[in-house]
């Protein structure tokens, strides 16, 4: 830029690079130091005080966490209502989206308006009642029950995600394969599906995380030992054995893994999608 | 003739009657799953707020619930809490998000693997958010008591958790922590489709890079912000996983927000009438603060 001396581009340059490396320590500190506990031998802990990396390194705190305790099975439990609820949620706001980037009808502002709304319903609120109902119909204590409430608090958000990514999508593409001869449901699976595939893979990862991470749900409806989610068994395991740091982190670590992976590979189209789309309404 | 005309009018009518059903059809199994599993126990939730419940039973008191909330003072604490909590997390949360979407707006090296880094704290699940903080701020474990104390920020290195004046900062920052990439991915997303002429006319006509912010930038991100903001802030107040796991409420209710308050009163005491009752209070505010976000959101798009 003109009238910037050397000395302040050189300044600029520094502060960019410093303000970075300050988020990015930021960000990885606690996931690091979770990590670092959960290599450390038992002994090591309290002897060695606070350093960056302990002097020796062991597995064996994973090692008695997946043989000695149910976390395999918290965790399996976790991926299969997480994948369940991501996969439902992402069809049915794919559907929804769907309608309100496309159609013009009556009624299509108050729908939205009542979508968003429930975005402000406190949980804690209908908890109770949620709780009686799914104890009717026998769902509770049942990963069923956790997919079918997960699915119908995500889906607000994921249509309006959806709805962002579709309004991306060029009108002309479905309306020319419709004059070609597609139904309306053609255009959407040959034409804007495959189009839409980033948004897509975006809000699977979004509701997956979701699921992955909730707790509260998961403590009221959940009791027996084999139905627990992760985030549960954890909390329970905490609460049991709140000495046992390394077993603890090494826990943690392992219930990282997925979400993080998952999120690593999807969080550019989560921008990329959003971008396409600009959010508006 | 009138036949063929007949049938070209009930065409035309089924035509119509596709028309007005299909977008409703693509709707239907969102709005059936949101209205018996959302709208209906909140319908349920609400009468509770008009009933006493003990172990057994329960009966009808009216406004009695409400009556209650006048004179509980713990519910007055944790209502200033809860402003407290929501303000001071949502505000950091913005500002160093709107400040890392700006930085990862330019190109520089190692950019894209930066941007995967410091958007990681998102996928992390909300109770091991709370927990590594929780750990981190353990003396013990944690290296943070040990900062603190080694910059004379605390004359011990103990948990701040554990101190009534300072322990809602530990779930602030928890909160911060994990809330910073939503306001990044979302802003950084909205200032990409910003178009590059208008800064390079800008540019031409001599603002600054500070003027530009406020000139361009600002102006265009605003839609996006305004309604971020109240999507956050309303998840933020509602929400009582991280204080619920880091402090539960603690020490000496210094924490007790209403949503941690209502957890407590729902589920420990047993009076879901006076839980659901607070739970009212708490969705009448917010949903009156959604209301004038949305007004004021569509009078930026109106002037825009």
């Amino acid at each position: 830029m003109p009238g910037q001396s050397r000395f302040q581009r050189i300044a600029g340059t520094i502060g960019v690079y410093g303000a970075i490396a300050c988020y990015v320590v930021f960000a990885l500190l606690p996931i690091y130091w979770t990590i670092k506990i959960s290599v450390t031998p038992q002994d090591l802990l309290y002897s060695e005080g606070i350093r960056l990396w302990p002097s020796r390194m062991t597995l064996a705190n994973y090692a008695s966490v997946l043989e000695a305790t149910d976390f395999p099975r918290y965790f399996l439990n976790s991926i299969i209502v997480s994948v369940a609820t991501a996969v439902i949620v992402t069809a049915v706001a794919s559907f929804a989206g769907y309608a309100l980037s496309r159609f013009r009808f009556r009624g299509k502002a108050l729908v939205s308006l009542v979508l968003l709304l429930t975005q402000t319903f406190p949980l804690v609120m209908v908890i109770p009642p949620i709780y009686r109902i799914m104890g009717q119909l026998g769902l509770t204590d049942n990963l069923y029950g956790l997919i079918i409430i997960y699915t119908a608090f995500n889906i607000a958000f994921a249509t309006f995600l959806m709805q962002s990514f579709l309004d991306g999508v060029p009108k002309d593409l479905e309306e020319a394969a419709m004059i070609d001869g597609c139904t309306r449901f053609e255009a959407l699976r040959r034409v804007i599906l495959p189009l839409t595939l980033p948004g897509m893979g975006a809000t699977v990862a979004f509701v997956f995380t979701a699921a992955w991470s909730e707790l509260l749900f998961g403590l009221m409806l959940i009791n027996s030992e084999s139905q627990k989610t992760f985030s549960v068994g954890l909390l329970t395991f905490v609460g049991k054995f709140a000495v046992d740091w390394g077993q603890m982190m090494a826990a943690s670590v392992l219930a990282l893994i997925p979400v993080c992976l998952f999120f690593l590979f999807l969080q550019r189209y989560l921008v990329t999608g959003l971008t396409a789309g600009a959010v508006k309404g | 003739m009138t036949a063929i005309a007949e049938d070209i009018g009930s065409l035309q009518r089924q035509a119509d009657r596709r028309r007005f059903l299909e977008p409703w059809l693509y709707l239907s199994p969102a709005l059936i799953l949101i209205f018996t599993v959302l709208i209906v126990p909140l319908v349920i939730g609400i009468s509770y707020s008009f009933r006493k419940f003990s172990a057994f039973r329960s009966e009808y008191v009216g406004l009695g619930q409400y009556r209650a909330m006048l004179s509980d003072t713990v519910l007055h604490g944790a209502l200033v809490n809860t402003l407290w909590w929501t303000v001071a997390s949502l505000a950091l949360q913005f500002f160093f998000g709107l400040g890392l979407a700006l930085l990862l707006n330019r190109p520089f090296i190692g950019q894209r693997i930066v941007q995967g880094l410091v958007f990681l704290p998102w996928a992390v699940p909300i109770f091991l958010t709370g927990l590594t903080w929780s750990w981190l701020f353990n003396p013990v474990i944690g290296p943070l008591p040990h900062v603190f104390h080694a910059i004379g920020l605390q004359a011990e290195p103990v948990t701040i958790l554990a101190d009534p004046a300072t322990a809602m900062w530990g779930p602030i920052i928890a909160n911060v922590w994990f809330g910073i990439p939503f306001f990044a991915i979302t802003l950084l997303a909205a200032r990409k489709s910003i178009p590059s002429e208008l800064y390079e006319a800008a540019a031409i006509d001599g603002a600054s890079p500070w003027q530009q912010f406020t000139k361009v930038t600002l102006p265009f991100l605003a839609p996006t912000i305004a309604i971020t903001v109240m999507l956050r802030t309303v998840w933020i107040a509602t929400f009582a996983d991280l204080i619920y796991v880091m402090t539960a409420g603690g020490p000496a209710g210094s924490t007790n927000t209403i949503a941690t308050y209502i957890y407590v009163s729902a589920f420990k005491s047993l009076d879901k009438g006076y839980a659901s009752a607070i739970a009212v209070l708490l969705l009448v505010l917010l949903i009156a603060y959604a209301l004038i976000v949305i007004q004021m959101r569509r009078a930026l798009l109106r002037d825009a």
